[in-house]
């Protein structure tokens, strides 16, 4: 497996994922500049990793969603492609539309850096099939805008679509129906505000987070 | 006639004097520009005019050092061809001014320091203080500059990506109008790599690079220098901006600089700005600089050369290229996002020439600014100190509840409120974040780790600056040790208030002088650093705070936790009960929190003892012997046994008969002891014994109980309660 991770001027878990993948996970990685228009062919996966992509003095992933890459990673999601995007990730694959809903300031209106409880509701995605339906992973959050709200009705669809892949054991920032992580219609697009990258090492204090990895690998050996 | 009036001199803070040594160092009198030049370069913040001759007693050199102090941060070597820069910086002022933007500046300047070396940055800790949060005249404002400074950190290095991994927050009434806010900074550079603030190379470019010119914190540095009155708070335009955004992308393209081979030295622009980087720059080298100032990038229209020449817009840099190579450095800031502009060149002359669209505006010799400041040996006397030596009569009633209340002091309680809101974990090399006794963090090059300890204790060193400082510094070597490091180098922070005072004077000389003697003593040479003075408030000066980082070095594994982890382990106490009397009790948090009193004198301390305390748990946690391990220290012996407690496995504990009247034997601050849990207690004893230091059985870890014999007995829960909770409540009163 090689996975794209994307590297937007303000990205600062980039790194950290490709080092996740590359040590941890034992699998190859290449980095993704956000002025390139096409994915390499040789990729098989794609990560919006977490930062603050252009600053995100407006609104989080609001001017991402115009770089030439995002464009690219939607040719790529719609071809169905894998992709993932944590944290920052998330917000920019909500902005741009490739999933429902926005994620919003936290309710605590700080910024929360901690372990949080994460429940997998469901592993009928290609980031979740290793892991056990109701399964708690221990995984970080370091988030400022991780309040996941969408209109009712679009959250009755997730839920009736089985596509609330996460949700946090104790809610820590006033997401809707406790949402942590969803993914698109088409299953191949997940967004999650929690860290999988930064829960792939003992010394960490969390292997949780390679679940999703090898649920990826899986899926791709499958395909 | 003269435009340089008495008047004007003094409203650049310069004395009389100094401006007559202007005049003989110019041979003429000098423009405007000139003595603003002149005024921010001789300023306290950037001459240490006060503290230079007492500064060269720290001892500065070993075999690590790869780097002493005189550049943009000092280096260590760790080994497998890498060094570690770093370095601890002062923004007291304008975080009093402009909490928010004050302490996020703060956060900004350091880090520039430390890749302005060609050091990635890979930790942030932050050491700060404020006044009381209860305090029924202060306490709002306290509350809401403690709030400011907080965001404004986590703002800062949540968005650069750097992981603020710990740090301190004390609580004082000498810090009501005078908070302090101490930024350590530390990053891993590649030894073969170091970058200088050296303008070498005559006819090479003179580059700009970052961010645009604005009017933004001129005069900051004069400011830094001055106390606080009434009319401070129309200074807060001299506070800066901080755009964390842009010294990412300013971090990035500057390595990448670097990486092309054509960057021949680099400064960032911190205090004082362009005059600094370029005569400071010019200095180092021996060489001129000559800049015309219509080529620098400016935010706004109808800047004068005063303007641009002293403005402290954040996040930008100089630096010096090799000729013919410009393009390459353009190219990579180009790609960032970044303006970049060819705005002088490298000269032989020596002299800083400034022009604006060629019309010559400022001439002086780069190292009559930089090296000619004055330097001043201050009178000092004896040291400041309004408290009595004698205890006053006190007697606990309940030796549980003053637990309980020293557990939720602010000096005390659980920080988990602040430090949530710093991303500690980001680069993923947290190995120990915030709340133990140091942070640890990995360095991914080498394969080993450093572990960092700040340090400060106003209380102690108002008592006895010297003897105050040589335990501050103990302190951070324990707590570096505690977790398995060796301590190998500091920085330290000197906070004092105003120099001109012979009592405030010998406060600074004679910590320095402790201070030089510990760290000598416990082999952690000073590699650089900094002072702020002048930390007055309409005449009240702060307690004199220095404060030290400790940086260790230790093989990368998973860290000794300071909390109990299983029952039916012996506890035991490296170092024994400790020292103390009634004299020595009064600089301690029990004195500070249920006495509201201060007397006598610190801890007295032993550092030869202390030191083989340092090594014994080192040896000890190497030889995995223990299961926890944790640093007597504030709130002394049963605080540290209720802390250990706080994963719910407490601890049946008995002392052995002592002197000491018992909220002396609980709660003295007497240093040397490590409170540590283990299933191999005759190992403990027998390494503990080798190095000559007292190990005694105390007790047996139990789950959700911590009971002192015959002093008290408490539930985890009755202790752990008001801990974890007192901060948020206090700053939601």
């Amino acid at each position: 497996m090689k996975a794209g991770v994307v590297v937007f001027p303000g990205s600062n878990c980039d790194h950290d994922a490709y080092y996740a993948v590359t040590q941890n996970v034992g699998a190859q990685a290449a980095l993704l500049w956000h002025q390139e228009s096409t994915i390499p062919s040789d990729i098989d996966a794609i990560i919006l990793p977490g930062g603050f992509s252009y600053g995100d003095y407006l609104r989080c992933g609001a001017i991402a969603k115009f770089s030439p890459i995002i464009g690219a990673v939607k040719k790529f999601a719609d071809a169905g492609g894998l992709v993932m995007g944590f944290c920052n990730g998330f917000q920019i694959l909500t902005e741009s539309g490739l999933l429902p809903g926005a994620l919003i300031r936290n309710n605590s209106l700080k910024f929360r850096c901690h372990q949080v409880g994460l429940r997998v509701e469901t592993t009928n995605t290609p980031f979740t099939n290793a892991a056990e339906k109701g399964q708690i992973l221990t995984i970080p959050i370091a988030h400022g805008e991780g309040c996941y709200t969408a209109e009712p009705h679009v959250l009755d669809q997730l839920e009736a679509e089985d596509r609330v892949v996460f949700r946090y054991v104790q809610n820590p920032n006033g997401s809707l129906r406790d949402i942590a992580g969803i993914c698109n219609a088409g299953r191949n697009v997940l967004g999650m505000m929690p860290h999988p990258e930064r829960a792939t090492d003992p010394l960490m204090g969390s292997t949780d987070g390679l679940v999703v990895f090898r649920s990826l690998l899986s899926a791709l050996v499958a395909k | 006639m003269s435009t340089i009036t008495p008047e004007v001199v003094a409203a650049h803070s310069l004395t009389p004097d100094e401006y007559q040594k202007i005049l003989s160092l110019l041979g003429r009198e000098p423009s405007l520009t000139e003595l603003g030049i002149f005024s921010v370069m001789w300023s306290e913040h950037c001459s240490y005019k006060s503290s230079k001759v007492h500064l060269k007693k720290l001892p500065t050199r070993s075999q690590l050092v790869l780097l002493g102090p005189g550049e943009n941060a000092g280096i260590i070597d760790i080994g497998h061809g890498y060094g570690i820069a770093f370095k601890i910086e002062s923004h007291n002022h304008p975080s009093f001014i402009e909490p928010f933007q004050g302490a996020a500046t703060g956060v900004g300047g350091i880090l520039r320091d430390i890749f302005t070396m060609g050091a990635r940055p890979i930790a942030v800790l932050d050491s700060i203080r404020f006044g009381p949060l209860d305090d029924p005249k202060t306490g709002a404002r306290n509350r809401r500059i403690l709030e400011g400074v907080v965001s404004g950190i986590a703002h800062y290095g949540n968005c650069f990506g750097v992981p603020t991994v710990g740090g301190e927050c004390v609580f004082h009434k000498s810090y009501d109008g005078n908070p302090l806010v101490n930024v350590f900074a530390l990053g891993v550079i590649p030894k073969d790599k170091i970058f200088f603030g050296r303008a070498e190379g005559i006819g090479n470019p003179v580059i700009y690079v970052g961010a645009k010119t604005g009017r933004d914190g001129i005069h900051g540095a004069t400011m830094a220098s001055d106390e606080f009155t009434e009319e401070s708070k129309q200074k807060r335009p001299n506070v800066q901006m901080g755009d964390p955004f842009l010294e990412k992308l300013l971090l990035e393209a500057c390595l990448e600089a670097m990486y092309t081979g054509a960057v021949v030295g680099i400064q960032d622009m911190g205090a004082a700005g362009l005059t600094c980087s370029t005569c400071e720059m010019g200095s180092r080298a021996g060489t001129g600089i000559e800049i015309d100032l219509q080529y620098v990038p400016q935010r706004e229209t109808g800047m004068s050369p005063y303007e641009i020449m002293l403005s402290e817009s954040q996040e930008r840099m100089l630096l010096v290229a090799e000729k013919g190579r410009e393009q390459e450095i353009f190219d990579v800031f180009n790609k960032w996002g970044l303006d970049s502009a060819t705005v002088g060149f490298v000269t032989d002359d020596g002299m800083l020439r400034v022009r604006d669209h060629g019309v010559l505006v400022a001439e002086i010799n780069n190292r009559d600014l930089a090296d000619e400041a004055p330097i001043y040996n201050r009178p000092h006397t004896k040291p400041h100190r309004n408290v009595p030596m004698e205890a006053p009569a006190f007697a606990s009633s309940d030796l549980k509840a003053d637990l309980v209340k020293l557990l939720s002091s602010g000096d005390l309680c659980s920080k988990k409120w602040i430090y949530e809101q710093y991303d500690y974990m980001v680069r993923t090399n947290t190995l120990a974040g915030p709340g133990g006794d140091a942070a640890i963090v990995r360095v991914k090059e080498t394969g080993t780790s450093v572990a960092i300890s700040l340090d400060g204790n106003g209380r102690y060193c108002y008592l006895d600056p010297r003897e105050g400082a040589k335990l501050v510094v103990a302190e951070a070597c324990r707590n570096v040790s505690t977790v398995g490091a060796l301590p190998v180098a500091a920085t330290n922070n000197l906070n004092f208030g105003n120099p001109q005072r012979p009592e405030i004077m010998a406060q600074l000389v004679e910590a320095i002088e402790g201070m030089a003697d510990a760290c000598l003593h416990f082999e952690t040479p000073i590699t650089g650093g900094n002072v702020s003075l002048y930390n007055e408030t309409l005449g009240e000066g702060i307690l004199p705070t220095p404060v030290i980082g400790i940086v260790g070095l230790l093989p990368t594994q998973a860290p000794v936790p300071s909390r109990f982890q299983n029952e039916g382990r012996t506890v035991m106490l490296l170092g024994g009960i400790g020292i103390s009397d009634e004299v020595h009790f009064g600089g301690t948090q029990y004195a500070h929190v249920l006495l509201q009193q201060m007397w006598g004198l610190p801890p007295a301390l032993d550092m030869e003892l202390e030191k083989n305390v340092h090594a014994a748990i080192r040896e000890i946690v190497a030889a995995g012997v223990v299961e926890s391990a944790h640093d007597l220290s504030d709130g002394g012996f049963a605080v540290a046994l209720a802390e250990a407690s706080f994963d719910g496995i407490g601890a049946t504990v008995s002392l052995p008969d002592s002197t000491l009247r018992p909220e002396l034997l609980l709660f003295h601050e007497g240093p040397s002891r490590i409170l540590i849990s283990t299933n191999s207690p005759e190992e403990v004893s027998k390494l503990a014994d080798k190095h000559g230091v007292p190990a005694i059985t105390i007790g047996t870890t139990v789950t959700g109980q911590v009971v002192i014999e015959g002093h008290l007995s408490a539930t985890v829960e009755e202790l752990h309660q008001p801990w974890a909770t007192a901060l948020e409540s206090a700053l939601h009163a």
